[in-house]
């Protein structure tokens, strides 16, 4: 899984000191379950990302524990707070060992 | 009893658990990323003939959250294979060493308003190309590549990405000249019956859009949308793939992805949503 | 085909069972909420957890939960095979304690979201959703 895997980030480019800002990822991944069967009956065994964690200048803002009934491509929108001019930090982590990485600057408004 | 009042009776059943909520087309505006308002719900143009009073596109049969996420471009996660297709389309491939981008130039400028317009009459290769057979054309002829398998991921990606860049833009393809003939086979197809069920595409989509098919309503049947991702199996789907499934439903040895039969349905459908703005990639259930 | 009075019945039975039976919540789950609360009292307050009341579709159902306070929610699928859909852990630059996202129902079911607050208070949240299967080919 871990070729192709693509995060998508959309969150404002500059802030003020202080300010909530909201943030939605997108991360295209299939998210097998371990509960589907092929065409021979085989179960398909579970592949997910189990692990989304956003920091902003190293400090967490948010950790999520993913399970396999979170849908294909996965979706997130939650709010941070924008102390300083800086850098968050979107890490995504495969069952596979695959760690997919995206930064995203923002400044000071 | 006929078989039109066994399908009402069918319906009727599925209506009566359903409740009536659920029922017609939810009236609502499109506005696409807070900016371009599209025309989903119009009059029919002289192409219906008269089968419609009114055309809307499947987005208003969905339910608030569906509506919503296709509204977004970030929301879409149609939009991803849009990007990938971005890739693709920058890709120099095959024995002319050349990419899309090097006779196209941006996506965005060059392609806008393709996808409104097909499928087209191709006047050199004296036969109505669909989207699909004309990328796979620059592929071959031009590129000197392999050509795209018709409704696999790579090419459903760049019709997605071609169709995206139109979006706004009303469907107008031609059915006069020389694509009447194809036209006219398509309309025939529409209006066939196909399968054990002995169900034609207007019997659902003309007939009786508006009502439920056991849990799900049913449109028109509108291909503005397409391509369109699907919640029920998370990727992009083609509009061929969709009659696919369509006439394998009524029980039929179905037509394939590509094949003339479904080349001249996709013409006429398409020319049944004349005057709808290109929507695809959407997202549908 | 012709309407016959078995025919009826069965497309009848066919639209009865559309919404399906709803799904009984696991031992597993029951399990979960232990191990998260250590089998605390929970507040019916203090927590939302906004889900549609019927679902388009199983495999892609949006929801949202918020809890001003919290610093972690879990959010659990009653019916599922595996009860377990996500924990959100609010770190200290979370700007709510809020988060959206897109879960798999395998059918109609109660979603559970349990708030753990700063405190060492938990509140709970409970939404049934409806999960249709679709028109033409499920």
């Amino acid at each position: 899984m871990a070729q192709d895997v693509k995060p998508r980030i959309k969150l404002p480019k500059s802030a003020a000191a202080g300010e909530t800002v909201t943030i939605k990822t997108l991360i295209n991944h299939a998210m097998e379950s371990g509960q589907r069967k092929d065409a021979d009956g085989n179960t398909i065994p579970r592949s997910i990302i189990n692990r989304f964690t956003t920091e902003f200048n190293g400090q967490m803002v948010l950790d999520v524990t993913m399970e396999p009934a979170i849908s294909t491509n996965p979706y997130f929108e939650f709010e941070a707070i924008v102390p300083e001019a800086g850098e968050f930090k979107f890490t995504w982590y495969d069952d596979d060992g695959s760690i997919y990485e995206d930064v995203k600057k923002i400044a000071l408004a | 009893m006929t078989r039109t009042k066994t399908i009402a009776a069918f319906f009727g059943a599925a209506a009566m658990i359903a409740g009536p909520a659920f029922a017609e087309p939810v009236e609502d505006t499109l506005i696409l990323n807070e900016e371009i308002e599209m025309v989903t719900w119009t009059d029919p143009s002289p192409a219906v003939d008269g089968a419609l009073s009114e055309v809307i596109s499947g987005w208003h049969f969905r339910g608030d959250e569906t509506r919503a996420m296709q509204a977004d471009d970030f929301d879409n996660p149609g939009m991803m294979f849009v990007e990938q297709a971005r890739d693709a389309w920058e890709t120099v491939e095959g024995t002319a060493g050349k990419s899309c981008a090097s006779c196209h130039g941006e996506a965005d400028d060059s392609m806008k308003g393709v996808r409104a317009v097909y499928p087209k009459w191709n006047e050199t290769a004296g036969e109505v190309r669909t989207l699909e057979m004309q990328i796979n054309a620059c592929r071959t002829e031009q590129m000197g590549a392999e050509p795209w398998k018709y409704a696999g991921k790579d090419m459903i990606n760049m019709t997605a990405l071609i169709s995206s860049v139109s979006r706004g833009m009303p469907v107008n393809v031609a059915i006069d000249g020389p694509a009447r003939e194809t036209w006219e086979k398509g309309k025939e197809i529409y209006y066939t019956r196909f399968g054990q069920l002995e169900l034609s595409c207007a019997n659902c989509h003309e007939d009786n859009y508006g009502r439920m098919i056991r849990a799900d309503h049913l449109s028109q049947g509108q291909i503005n949308g397409f391509p369109t991702y699907r919640l029920k199996n998370t990727k992009l789907n083609s509009a061929h793939s969709r009659f696919k499934g369509c006439i394998r439903d009524t029980r039929a040895e179905t037509f394939a992805e590509g094949s003339p039969e479904f080349i001249a349905l996709e013409l006429y459908v398409a020319s049944r949503g004349n005057g709808l703005s290109v929507e695809g990639p959407s997202i549908r259930n | 085909m012709q309407l016959s009075r078995r025919n009826v019945m069965i497309m009848g039975a066919g639209a009865f069972v559309a919404f399906g039976l709803p799904m009984r919540a696991s031992a597993a789950a029951e399990e979960r909420i232990a191990e998260f609360t250590g089998g605390a009292a929970m507040a019916e307050t203090g927590i939302t957890l906004t889900a549609p009341e019927i679902a388009e579709n199983g495999n892609t159902v949006p929801i949202e939960v918020s809890a001003p306070g919290a610093e972690a929610i879990m959010i659990l699928a009653m019916g599922n095979p595996t009860p377990g859909v996500a924990t959100f852990n609010f770190g200290p630059l979370a700007g709510s304690q809020y988060g959206s996202t897109r879960i798999r129902l395998a059918g109609t079911q109660d979603v559970v979201a349990i708030a753990r607050m700063k405190d060492g208070s938990f509140a709970r949240a409970s939404r049934n959703v409806k999960v249709t299967i679709g028109g033409c080919g499920g």
